[in-house]
């Protein structure tokens, strides 16, 4: 429960609270049952209007030493992380949620109450912009025969058997035209993932680019150029996604995902909302 | 919806997807380069972590990355 706290004081307890979303207060109901990382029950904490989502996490877990290790540790990560979006995901689909970044541990109840109080007017406006809406996030490939290195074309085939003098000259041509072939086909990925994220922007009320994802993570060799989320009203998802339809094919492989919460959209770094 | 459908309109239709079939690094993308970044009273959050060794580590830094080069160009006003 909530620790009494004064401020400057610095405290030893044995277990923080961890904020998931914030909503506005209007139909408060935490869905029965709800749990959320470290298994625990999701309880709500209202003020000026707002709603936080919380649960109390042990510290042996959830500060800041155990956190170190246990971030190394993928089946960790994921089952947190799962665990954070299911509390997200419940909470978004009976408002609209302004989620919190992944860990984000208070010493107690008192301290979210004063996040709401201060950020009050960042939040309402937050929340206010992401209403009726939904995030999609659109990840653009090139299929890995199109990255690969490929044989010159005729004509610079043609060149270097006349020109040269050597196996080794030979390899060289071949090999700096088999590099612009690549070049070029990457530079024209480019501008074709510019021209997708143009066109999804359109339909779109924001976007924003995610960077692209590791190949080891996303679990393909194919080369991500576009990894993208969209803030999209929610009348408007499906002609979404017939325009992401449209822009299939050619090489370019195209996935979608969501509809998310605004995760990417509600970005609110301290020291002023956006 | 009739079976000729594009995929991303079927996928629209369905609607959310169960919070585990989620790939975990799509996941990540958001909930670590997205939401609300608070601090201040904290045990811990995110940012304060300095992250070594980490398994993941390569598409931590990446993500925090993205997220702090978007506040440049890459974000978008929200319109209304």
């Amino acid at each position: 429960m909530s620790a009494t706290v004064t401020e400057g004081m610095s405290v030893v307890a044995d277990a923080g609270t961890y904020l998931y979303a914030v909503a506005r207060d209007v139909d408060v109901l935490c869905p029965e049952g709800l749990r959320g990382v470290a298994g625990q029950a999701v309880r709500t904490i209202a003020r000026s209007g707002l709603v936080a989502y919380v649960s109390t996490v042990p510290l042996d877990q959830f500060g800041e030493e155990p956190l170190r290790r246990s971030m190394e540790d993928l089946d960790w990560l994921g089952e947190t992380a799962h665990a954070h979006h299911r509390v997200v995901e419940a909470v978004a689909a009976a408002a609209p949620v302004a989620p919190v970044r992944l860990v984000t541990v208070y010493s107690g109840e008192e301290q979210v109450r004063r996040l709401l109080d201060e950020r009050h007017d960042d939040f309402v406006e937050m929340l206010s912009r992401v209403a009726g809406r939904q995030e999609w996030g659109v990840k653009a490939y090139v299929e890995k025969a199109q990255t690969a290195a490929q044989p010159a074309a005729p004509q610079e085939r043609e060149a270097s058997r006349q020109e040269s003098s050597s196996p080794g000259t030979d390899y060289l041509r071949r090999r700096q035209a088999s590099l612009r072939t690549r070049e070029e086909t990457w530079r024209q990925a480019g501008a074709r993932a510019e021209r997708i994220h143009d066109v999804l922007r359109s339909v779109a009320v924001a976007s924003r680019r995610h960077r692209a994802q590791d190949p080891e993570l996303s679990g393909r060799d194919d080369w991500m150029v576009l990894n993208g989320a969209y803030l999209v009203d929610e009348e408007r998802a499906e002609e979404f996604a017939r325009a992401l339809d449209e822009l299939r094919g050619q090489g370019i492989e195209l996935e979608l995902t969501g509809p998310w919460a605004p995760y990417s959209f509600t970005v609110l770094e301290e020291g002023g909302a956006r | 919806m009739t079976h000729d459908e594009p995929r991303g309109a079927v996928l629209a239709a369905e609607g959310r997807l169960p919070a585990e079939r989620v790939a975990l690094v799509d996941l990540l993308d958001r909930l670590l380069a997205g939401g609300v970044v608070v601090s201040g009273d904290l045990v811990l959050s995110i940012a304060d972590i300095d992250l070594v060794r980490i398994s993941v580590r390569a598409l931590i830094m990446s993500v925090r990355e993205s997220g702090t080069a978007a506040e440049g160009g890459g974000y978008d006003q929200i319109g209304r």
